[in-house]
């Protein structure tokens, strides 16, 4: 293993310690949009998907990294869309409806 | 100097994911939350494509605009279809890292190390079973594939041998990265196991199972961040991961149940059903009957269950909500952590019928309220209100939290017919003295109240 393997190690690590504790904190309330989000998050994936595509290394690579684009796209863009969607719905009492 | 402000933007954009969840965990910051996240995205996306070892932008144009495509429709389903939209969308996201993991074995299957080898044997293992998986789980929501629990014989044996022998596959794998031949088989495996493990899972387990599947994702994704040497795919991904993890111990700790039980234990449920004698007596009221007592209660709690999404009664909920706190009547709404098949399918339900969130009391809270309402209205929820799980041992939601619907003054249950419901357990609530069963359809028998309600 080289440092920059552990160094990923301790961040991965660190990260899902700070992952529990943040969702821990998050209302009942919002846990379906709270589900689409970390989803639209970890669509984060795209980068590793144009980075495969946009190399064009074989002809191999670059179909199966256009396809993990698209797919990674779909949560990228639907994931918070709907997210922002379903948050604006939540109202207070006595708010004016829209 | 391109790299640095690569990195820099990476670092900038795992911070913002950080404050975007913790944003999300109210209200109020709710919104801002989510604008955060498209930011962190946005600079991510931003950055990478300044990376000059990319050079091929018409197939990124075109790979982004057809899912962008497919993005904008599933963004704007409707309410009722979230629980399937997310879990097609942890299939996407599963199929992206399984993709990728592949394609990088293909281009470096000589020169691969184990260390990285390991993370990409992971990250391919999670990603595939995910896929298969959340296909399967969409398709029972969506109620395209039977939603009884699927059995055979020895199926916990087939369906860890299935596993067992992709995780013997990816060890070997590890060890000797050149065999190629045997990595399709292994991928091949992990779709096959994602089919079998959804197969024996009932509706009500969804929301655990959907949490798993979040969890199993965002996994993905960071083992694709050690693969790639990518510090922003390994923290996101760790936050899903644990996001996903948190909220199915939420669900399993709501139902009193493990994760074994859950994913292996869809066995002898089938059977209870069988035993049940429909010989005790109920009351049962009319639509009149039951709006005389609304009319002089002071105090209402509704329970609503998957019975109230399925029927899509939550904007006649809204209508006699609006009616009963006109009269002056204090209504709150009861939700049970499992009610539904997503974690917090219900608020978003009610949200969306433009129920104020604050009059939403999560279980703890509604215990402490129903010894003082008058009336209790449950609609479309069974198990979470059964009084057996808290003193009848022999059953099997023995032992589950459950809403103390039983305490209020008057229970009123709104259900199509004395059948037992999905678990096949029989509800002793519907037999007490205080209870009155309303029988008809969920959004049909709201819309009577409604409509006997102003009677004077």
């Amino acid at each position: 293993m080289t440092s920059e393997m552990i160094s990923n190690l301790y961040v991965f690590v660190l990260a899902t310690f700070l992952g529990i504790e943040l969702i821990r904190r998050v209302s009942p309330l919002l846990h379906t949009p709270l589900m689409s989000l970390t989803n639209a998050i970890s669509a984060i994936a795209v980068v590793g998907a144009l980075v495969i595509a946009g190399r064009a290394e074989t002809t191999l690579s670059t179909i199966l990294g256009s396809i993990a684009v698209a797919a990674a796209m779909v949560n990228v863009v639907g994931g918070y869309l709907i997210t922002y969607r379903m948050v604006s719905m939540f109202k207070k009492r006595g708010a004016k409806k829209s | 100097m391109n790299e640095h402000f690569i990195h820099l933007a990476y670092l900038v954009s795992a911070g913002c994911f950080i404050l975007s969840l913790k944003w999300l965990s109210a209200v109020p910051t709710a919104r801002r939350g989510v604008l955060t996240g498209v930011a962190g995205m946005a600079l991510a996306v931003g950055g990478t494509l300044l990376d000059p070892t990319i050079e091929h932008f018409r197939y990124l144009g075109i790979a982004m605009v057809v899912g962008s495509m497919i993005g904008v429709p599933m963004a704007l389903m409707p309410m009722t279809a979230v629980p399937q939209r997310t879990a097609l969308s942890h299939a996407f996201g599963a199929l992206a890292a399984t993709l990728v993991g592949s394609a990088e074995y293909a281009l470096r299957l000589r020169i691969i190390d184990h260390f990285t080898m390991t993370a990409l044997t992971l990250e391919v293992i999670l990603g595939g079973l995910t896929i298969t998986a959340s296909l399967m789980a969409a398709g029972k929501l969506q109620e395209v594939l039977p939603t009884r629990p699927m059995v055979f014989k020895n199926q916990n044996y087939i369906n860890l041998s299935v596993l067992g022998l992709a995780v013997l596959i990816g060890a070997y794998l590890i060890l000797n990265p050149g065999a190629w031949l045997l990595f399709p088989v292994m991928v091949l495996l992990c779709l096959i196991f994602g089919v079998l493990l959804i197969m024996p899972i009932g509706g009500a387990d969804m929301p655990t199972v959907l949490a798993l599947l979040n969890s199993y994702a965002g996994l993905s994704a960071s083992m694709m961040g050690f693969v790639l040497n990518n510090k922003l795919l390994i923290i996101a991904g760790a936050l899903d991961g644990s996001s996903g993890l948190i909220l199915s111990i939420i669900m399993c700790r709501a139902m009193n149940r493990s994760f074994t039980n859950v994913l292996f234990g869809a066995f002898g449920q089938v059977q209870v059903a069988a035993g049940a004698v429909e010989q005790k007596n109920y009351r049962s009221a009319s639509a009149e009957e039951a709006a005389d007592l609304l009319r002089t209660a002071d105090s209402v709690i509704i329970v609503p269950g998957y019975g109230m999404a399925v029927a899509q009664a939550q904007h006649k909920v809204r209508e006699l909500f609006d009616l009963l706190v006109k009269q002056g009547t204090k209504v709150t709404f009861a939700i049970h952590p499992v009610a539904g098949r997503m974690p917090g399918h219900m608020n978003v339900l009610l949200a969306e019928a433009d129920i104020p969130y604050d009059n939403l009391l999560e279980m703890e809270d509604a215990n402490s309220e129903f010894p003082q309402a008058d009336v209790a209205l449950v609609i479309g929820a069974n198990d979470v209100t059964n009084p057996a799980a808290r003193h009848d041992k022999s059953s099997p939601i023995y032992g589950m939290p459950i809403l103390d619907v039983d305490k209020a003054r008057t229970v009123m249950v709104i259900k199509r017919s004395m059948n037992p419901g999905f678990a096949g357990i029989d509800n002793e609530l519907y037999y007490m003295d205080r209870t009155l069963m309303l029988f008809g359809d969920a959004k049909g028998f709201v819309a009577e109240l409604v409509k006997a309600l102003p009677g004077d």
